[in-house]
């Protein structure tokens, strides 16, 4: 194992926090406490080149995290394993595998409520087994940041990438971003815990990225400097107070709607999921002021639309520039930054003079072209195509885009 | 560099077809180039089909994942023709128009029809004996890899050996997160040398001695890739 994989247990010895942790003069007491505004917009930044495991570990170096609990599942092992690094060195403040994902996504929701910032992550089947738990979240109104390193959910088993199981995620009331490449994983890790722990949002927010396509590959990544963290989390001005010795806990959880009489249990249970994804709806102001908005967009008026997330975001960012250089033809492109909420204004502005819409995504059941149907049901009068598709973890080839695109032509296959 | 380069390495797990993709990528980054490595094992195990992928160009790089369409295809093992040990049926599987195609080997193993093909697609194919050159070079297998980057750099003049020489120098010279099996087999390089400096002087030169012989090679036959041009 790398010599940065942690601490060594002997048997028969107490587990105890290593010494630098607890040391004042280490790298990680140093860190200075500065305002997102700073981190994420001020800071000077450097240019390194790393994989996107390595991002989402200097996200989480800056993030001043108190909690991390995971379950190891490729490919998000080789995250959680640089975390480990980071508690070893003090970057972290607690940090242990859970014995899986029901119990981990479980364990999290307790360190959240109690008030700790807190992160998990994991990865296709991981997130599945822990569904139960995931889905509970919003409404337990838990701020914490959940990494998913999408893989193949679905048999033959593989552990390439292919995001079919974020169908799974969109209607349980957690806010997703999709990340499209390593500096994405960095910035969006990083500010989805602020935008968590916003009084007005109060929500467990999960950023997707494509497993190995950026988890496991080297690319460019515009880094603060690892001196600042992000200022602590503040449970005690959110939509539910953090549950210690003086604040019970929330009402929802000690006086559970399930003993009362269906009435009051229904109308418990429709206000409470109304404000749940008012809550989300709400969370698009931060969105916007700091990721830049739910979508990017490029092109805007182009004839025929990409509307992409992810990976397949790069992918059509290089058939658009092959259609403009090699064909003479621009391309629009939409990225999705945020698939909850939803970019459903966006879309519909952003379309309006489209004639072709296409949909390019990594899995099979197609639920981002869902999505965009459904935002722009009666908005727009474009076709809009279900595809390409490709799944089991293979990547989508520029050609395959453009033989889309442009049906006429005879691309490389 | 005028146009990108799409380089797909197939080899067997244990042979650092993961580490060259990433040696080439890092070198590329020191010449100010762009690039994206991508790595797509399996099971990491020895001996189990292991591929990976790099892009290298003048410009940003978008694109992700595995080339279905390449313009270089890498063999580092013999196996991955003779026993099928390959992504991709044939190991050549969706090769550009004047591609390039390089096999560690120095006997024969494409049959008339893979041939035909080939030629078809005016596709150049290199053979260099890398195990052999690491053996007799460095005094281990484990560094053939060295070998099938000198060639492919001297072949195609994408990197120079100077940005080789300080992409070495990071993987190896100084600390390096990895996974489980990848830090395994650093250990086991590790000890195959006294000392650090010696691994990396070795590794070096196995690169050079590839390097020049794909240099000389393609000197001697004006060969010009014209898949970057």
């Amino acid at each position: 194992m790398a010599d940065s994989a942690g601490v060594e247990v002997k048997p028969g010895a107490t587990v105890q926090a290593p010494p630098q942790a607890a040391s004042a003069g280490s790298e990680a007491s140093r860190q200075r406490v500065v305002s997102p505004e700073y981190m994420f917009f001020e800071a000077p930044r450097e240019r390194a080149f790393i994989t996107g495991s390595e991002a989402a570990k200097e996200a989480i170096r800056r993030a001043n995290v108190d909690i991390a609990i995971s379950y190891p599942i490729t490919p998000q092992s080789e995250t959680m394993q640089q975390v480990g690094a980071l508690w070893a060195e003090g970057y972290v403040k607690e940090y242990y595998r859970g014995e899986e994902e029901f119990g981990v996504m479980s364990a999290i929701a307790g360190a959240s409520r109690s008030g700790a910032r807190s992160l998990t992550a994991t990865a296709g089947p991981g997130l599945m087994r822990g569904m139960e738990v995931v889905a509970s979240w919003p409404g337990g109104r838990m701020p914490l940041v959940l990494l998913i390193m999408c893989r193949v959910i679905n048999a033959p088993l593989s552990i390439q990438p292919d995001n079919a199981e974020l169908a799974y995620l969109l209607n349980s009331g957690n806010i997703i971003f999709h990340a499209e490449n390593q500096q994405d994983f960095f910035d969006y890790s990083l500010k989805a815990f602020i935008i968590s722990e916003k009084p007005e949002v109060t929500l467990p927010v999960a950023v997707a990225v494509d497993g190995f396509f950026v988890t496991h590959a080297r690319g460019y990544v515009m880094l603060p400097p690892s001196d600042i963290k992000l200022t602590p989390r503040d449970p005690y001005h959110e939509a539910i107070p953090a549950m210690d010795n003086e604040n019970p806990p929330a009402r929802i959880s000690r006086d559970a709607p399930i003993q009362k009489s269906n009435f009051i249990s229904y109308h418990v249970h429709a206000s409470w999921q109304q404000e749940v994804w008012a809550a989300v709806e709400r969370s698009r102001k931060y969105i916007d002021k700091y990721m830049g908005g739910l979508v990017e967009i490029v092109n805007p008026d182009a004839e025929t639309i990409i509307v992409a997330s992810g990976s397949a975001v790069s992918q059509s960012r290089e058939a658009v520039r092959q259609a403009e250089e090699d064909l003479g033809e621009r391309i629009g492109l939409i990225k999705v930054r945020s698939l909850r909420p939803f970019p459903t204004r966006e879309l519909r502005e952003a379309c309006k003079n489209a004639k072709r819409i296409l949909v390019p995504e990594f899995n099979c059941v197609g639920w981002l072209h869902r999505e965009v149907c459904t935002a722009l049901y009666g908005y727009s009068n474009a076709e809009i195509i279900p595809g390409p598709r490709v799944f089991g973890g293979i990547s989508l080839p520029t050609e395959m885009i453009l033989q889309y695109i442009f049906p006429d032509k005879k691309f490389a296959f | 560099m005028k146009r990108r380069i799409n380089i797909r390495m197939s080899g067997l797990g244990g042979q650092g077809v993961v580490t060259s993709a990433h040696i080439m990528a890092m070198a590329a980054s020191k010449e100010d180039k762009f690039a994206i490595s991508n790595p797509f094992f399996g099971a990491e195990k020895r001996m189990a089909p292991a591929e990976s992928y790099v892009r290298i160009g003048p410009e940003k790089i978008f694109d992700r994942g595995e080339l279905v369409y390449p313009d270089v295809v890498m063999v580092f093992h013999p196996q991955v023709i003779t026993m099928g040990k390959s992504y991709t049926m044939p190991f050549y599987s969706g090769i550009k128009k004047n591609g390039i195609v390089i096999i560690n080997d120095d006997i024969e193993l494409l049959t008339d029809e893979e041939k035909e093909d080939l030629a078809k697609m005016n596709v150049l194919v290199y053979y260099v004996p890398a195990t052999k050159m690491a053996l007799d070079i460095a005094g281990t297998e484990l560094s053939t890899n060295m070998a099938m980057i000198g060639s492919v750099a001297g072949l195609t003049n994408v990197i120079g050996m100077e940005a080789l020489d300080l992409a070495l120098q990071d993987r190896f010279g100084k600390k390096y997160v990895a996974s489980g099996g990848t830090a395994t087999l650093d250990e086991a390089i590790k000890k195959k040398f006294a000392k650090k400096e010696m691994l990396l002087q070795k590794n070096l030169d196995t690169i050079k001695v590839a390097f020049d012989q794909a240099t000389d090679y393609a000197k001697s036959k004006n060969y010009i890739p014209a898949v970057m041009s």
